[in-house]
């Protein structure tokens, strides 16, 4: 993939739709998202948020009968071209899950060993310390790097799983529920982390808690079942975060935001 | 419904603000009365009630933090709460005024009226009035009286100006009645200043039903025109 003039938007969606088999997940999403922003996706269970953060690096594409249609542009390119590798994606935009999960190796191999298939010559022990730096691990960790990453917290798990994702520096980071199973400290600390990140990245976060979205996010797109009866999910209202959560425009984010949604 | 303890909160809180703002009422109403009749007794009770009503504001004011840190209200819950924040700060001072017009009965002492009380008593009553129906708009968040009611701001100043100039003209006419003159219109002053204040009232409503700030026109300027042009 070529990195032509970086465009105002991280990834821009055209009339996308996620299918698995015949049935519509996810319909007609067109979003802009704005470059070194955070931008949450909030909605009820259900409604396609982990879905449609999955299409932004064709994570989807493990499901055998899923498919898109419509386009998801990242510098202006199609990610489902016929010519798109999916793990070139993958490294360009990397995602972080609920639940931490680091390799069951040192914390340094765990971020030395992605950093290594992907190509990567330079110094190792500075990627290691640089990578861990900047997902606010390094401090916590550096007398005991080759010490397995599983004698970590939780939230110090996350964020190794954060320090390897920006070990391969991507363009975005994608981050679905990254606070659900982590304790309130814990949780703030990944969301001070976020706005340390922002400044070198593009993130979009999923997540439940709508007071997490408040805090972290510039932008929030709300996402709902597009009508009644209907399985399919859609983003019925995108805009800055501030206005989602004092003044928004659609009666049902108002219920979702004010908690008198279902 | 969800959110059902909320509500109720929520609806205690209304609750609450109309019982405050009955109190301003009548405290507004009951200091005028007092200064027509001279009671200064009547005076000295809406004095000490003044301090009911600084009491209800914090409690209010409580309640509504409490509300906040407990509930993270979004949206309009949030506006509704905020605001509710700056009306009360509304009503307690327009109870100021009325406790202002208590002072000036009992500064006055034995002095009697310069003139029967008229003009004062139609404002007071016009100022309740109009923040009588503020509060309805504000518990029904209904936009549209919360347009037309600042309007009426126009017949208080009217009379504010009437007083005004009478007060002058007898100023001139006898110079040895400059402070009682003063004094009353003080209490015109204040009671101006209660019409001004259901318009703050009528502007957060549309706040809370919208999410659009906006000023009210204030007939204000125009009043203050008014008296520039004559000293010239």
């Amino acid at each position: 993939m070529q990195n032509t003039q970086p465009p105002e938007y991280a990834i821009e969606t055209k009339n996308l739709f996620i299918f698995y088999g015949s049935f519509a997940a996810v319909s007609e999403v067109n979003i802009k998202i704005e470059r070194q922003k955070v931008t949450a996706i909030i909605g009820p269970s259900g409604c396609g948020k982990s879905t449609l953060l999955r299409a932004f690096n064709r994570m989807n594409d493990f499901v055998p009968s899923s498919y898109v249609t419509g386009e998801v542009l990242l510098h202006g390119q199609n990610l489902y071209g016929s010519n798109i590798d999916p793990v070139e994606v993958r490294r360009r935009i990397g995602m972080v899950f609920q639940k931490p999960n680091p390799f069951p190796k040192s914390i340094y191999e765990n971020i030395a060993w992605g950093a290594r298939i992907n190509g990567f010559k330079g110094n190792m022990d500075e990627l290691v310390e640089q990578s861990l730096r900047g997902a606010a691990l390094w401090e916590e960790v550096k007398d005991k790097i080759h010490k397995s990453a599983y004698e970590l917290s939780g939230g110090q798990q996350q964020r190794l799983c954060i320090a390897r994702t920006i070990a391969i520096q991507p363009d975005i980071i994608l981050m679905d529920e990254p606070a659900s199973a982590l304790d309130p400290i814990s949780t703030l600390r990944i969301e001070e982390l976020m706005q340390e990140l922002k400044k070198n990245y593009t993130i979009i976060i999923v997540t439940h808690n709508m007071q997490q979205a408040a805090r972290v996010s510039d932008y929030t797109a709300m996402m709902m079942l597009d009508r009644e009866g209907s399985r399919s999910g859609t983003v019925i209202e995108f805009s800055e975060t501030k206005r989602i959560f004092t003044n928004p425009k659609d009666k049902r984010t108002e219920d979702y935001v004010t908690g008198r949604f279902g | 419904m969800i959110r059902k303890t909320f509500e109720s909160e929520i609806q205690q809180v209304k609750d609450e603000v109309l019982l405050l703002g009955s109190m301003v009422e009548h405290a507004i109403i009951g200091s005028v009365e007092a200064l027509k009749k001279r009671d200064i007794k009547a005076a000295e009770k809406i004095i000490a009630e003044d301090k009911e009503i600084n009491k209800k504001r914090f409690a209010i004011e409580n309640q509504l933090m409490i509300l906040i840190a407990t509930q993270q209200p979004m949206a309009h819950d949030l506006r509704l709460l905020a605001s509710t924040m700056e009306i009360i700060s509304e009503l307690e001072r327009m109870g100021d005024y009325a406790k202002g017009i208590a002072n000036i009965n009992i500064r006055m002492g034995e002095e009697p009226l310069l003139k029967p009380l008229i003009d004062i008593p139609r404002m007071a009553q016009k100022g309740a009035d109009m923040l009588h129906r503020s509060l309805s708009a504000f518990i029904n968040e209904d936009v549209e009286a919360a347009k037309t009611i600042p309007m009426e701001d126009d017949e208080v100043d009217a009379l504010y100006n009437q007083i005004y100039h009478e007060l002058m003209l007898i100023i001139i006419q006898d110079p040895r009645s400059i402070e009682r003159a003063n004094w009353l219109l003080w209490v015109g002053h204040n009671l101006e200043r209660v019409a001004d204040r259901v318009t703050n009232i009528c502007e957060r409503t549309i706040f809370i039903a919208t999410g659009e700030f906006g000023e009210i026109k204030s007939s204000d300027d125009e009043f203050w025109k008014g008296q520039q042009v004559q000293h010239k």
